[in-house]
């Protein structure tokens, strides 16, 4: 089941940089929240402060509260295990190039140390189930690299990935972006069946995809969060003037 | 024509069709010239190491027997002696060496790349061995012959394998350094996103994902050494004997092929020939099994 993300005062700097400033909002639980926004407006970086990658650069920085279900994730918990229950999908897909489909898939659990074969089996096929992917590759297994799948595929197996650790949040960084029409539709598909086990946010440049998946959308420029309200709510009737230009595609 | 009647009146004149010729040959001749140093310098390239290889066969092929892989030298004049301790000495030698010297230059690239990237630590470390690698091989000897020889008043193995394997050091790290740094970064947030702790990612995402070509730099550095004399000389000092005692001098292939061929006897420089001839099979031999080992569980499609 997911959990609700609350977020208070968070800012955060690359270097001198300051490219989020004083971002506060209720994610809730099992729904789908979107981040729209032009390029650069601090969306990803948001989205990295949640699962704490955002640190992994060395010039990185971050400050705030920010509370998964009743877990201060930047006090209460070391970085690994916040990832460990918040799973991530970037935007370019990203599988493991030396390492077989099951392998990638299992790779979650495998390098954390769990090794019982049957429950890998079963963790495998059913990632794979969820994520659309298990026809497609269930011939091929162990033969083939993650690496050598179409894109499509391999952003699907990037999601059966995060999934088979168990996550209660899925944070999607523009998944859809690098992929054609087809591959995104799935993509969109999986969403909207996952949504029911998990807390979904995901950023997108593409104002349809958002207005399609998401039941809560947030809008982003220059590093603060401007808008954050129901999807129809911000398509329909936004109440701030920069919001309804961006959307209109004045701007950006 | 095309052109001519396109154009405008009035815009700049067209290229006449003599000078669009000639401008076209100069191109094909470019062209060709260009391809023709390429391939002359492949050639010139190419030629020494199949001379010495041909002129190797040449001197050496019929100084091997059975006598050669099996038993140890014999007194000048006595015929029937070979190169077997040296072979055996050298396999030794050479595997203490990359014993050691593999994963500590492995450590000091994965250090590099993955620990020290950008940092003012990384950069004197990566300075130290670009000078380690241009220090010549036999300051390698003496450093060896002070650490190990001196000290315990004899020649060794040991130190051979410890002279040689210093040398390896500065290759490893930095091929295993640059073989590090084409891992592209997402495929570490990928690992760092699953919860996957740093120490994990490094040895099971990152160097796995570059092994080949670490193995390819491990396989250079094993090939340089394997040939060097130098640091051998006042280390593992060479035996005419049998013996595997890593405390006690050692023969080697390339030691006893510098006495041979010093020597003023006819016969020990035909072995001489043989030996040099076995030392760089046996190199390329080891070079391509390392392949043929390190491709099987190379799935299909992967890098």
């Amino acid at each position: 089941m997911g959990v609700d993300i609350r977020v208070e005062g968070l800012n955060a700097w690359y270097g001198s940089t300051h490219t989020l400033k004083d971002v506060s909002l209720h994610i809730p639980a099992n729904h789908v929240t979107a981040l729209i926004g032009p390029s650069g407006c601090g969306k990803s970086t948001f989205v990295r402060c949640l699962n704490r990658m955002h640190e992994t650069n060395p010039i990185a920085r971050a400050e705030g509260t920010v509370r998964m279900g009743d877990l201060d994730i930047y006090k209460d918990a070391t970085p690994v295990e916040i990832r460990r229950r918040v799973g991530m999908v970037f935007q370019r897909p990203n599988p493991f190039p030396t390492m077989s489909i099951y392998d990638n898939v299992a790779s979650g659990l495998k390098l954390n140390g769990f090794r019982r074969k049957r429950i890998l089996d079963e963790v495998v096929e059913r990632s794979l189930r969820q994520a659309a992917l298990w026809d497609e590759v269930k011939d091929d297994l162990k033969k083939k690299s993650g690496a050598s799948i179409s894109g499509g595929q391999q952003q699907r197996l990037c999601i059966a990935r995060a999934l088979a650790v168990d996550p209660e949040v899925l944070l999607m960084d523009e998944p859809a972006s690098a992929l054609d029409p087809v591959s995104t539709a799935k993509i969109e598909d999986l969403i909207f069946k996952l949504k029911s086990q998990y807390t979904i946010v995901i950023v997108t440049h593409n104002m349809q995809q958002a207005a399609r998946v998401a039941e809560k959308t947030g809008f982003f420029l220059m590093g603060r969060l401007v808008e954050f309200d129901a999807t129809t709510k911000i398509f329909t009737n936004p109440s701030d003037k920069r919001t309804e230009d961006y959307i209109t595609g004045r701007f950006g | 024509m095309s052109m001519q009647q396109s154009s405008q009146p009035g815009s700049a004149p067209v290229r006449s069709q003599s000078l669009e010729r000639m401008i076209r040959l100069r191109r094909s001749a470019t062209n060709h010239l260009v391809t023709g140093v390429a391939i002359v310098s492949t050639i010139v390239v190419l030629t020494p190491l199949v001379a010495i290889l041909g002129y190797l066969l040449l001197k050496g092929a019929s100084s091997l027997n059975l006598a050669f892989f099996t038993r140890p030298p014999m007194p000048v004049g006595m015929p029937g002696g070979g190169m077997a301790n040296a072979i055996a000495g050298s396999a030794a030698v050479l595997g203490l060496a990359s014993l050691l010297g593999i994963p500590v230059g492995i450590g000091a690239g994965v250090y590099l790349a993955e620990y020290a990237r950008g940092t003012r630590r990384g950069a004197i470390v990566r300075f130290t061995a670009d000078v380690l690698n241009g220090v010549p091989s036999i300051v390698m000897g003496i450093v060896a012959y002070a650490l190990l020889v001196a000290p315990e008043h004899h020649f060794s193995g040991m130190a051979g394998g410890v002279a040689l394997a210093i040398m390896m050091v500065p290759t490893v790290a930095r091929t295993t350094e640059e073989m590090l740094a084409l891992v592209p970064n997402p495929v570490r947030e990928a690992a760092f996103g699953l919860g996957i702790p740093k120490w994990r990612t490094v040895l099971s995402v990152s160097l796995r994902t570059a092994s080949p070509g670490i193995i390819t730099g491990c396989m250079l550095a094993f090939a340089r050494v394997a040939g060097e004399t130098a640091p051998l000389l006042f280390t593992a000092f060479g035996n005419q004997f049998w013996s595997f005692d890593l405390n006690q001098p050692i023969a080697a292939l390339p030691l006893q092929i510098f006495v041979y061929a010093v020597s003023p006897y006819d016969e020990w420089h035909r072995l001489a020939w043989a030996g040099a001839l076995v030392l760089m099979v046996m190199i390329m031999a080891s070079v391509t099994l390392v392949r043929i080992f390190a491709d099987r569980g190379v799935l299909k499609g992967g890098s």
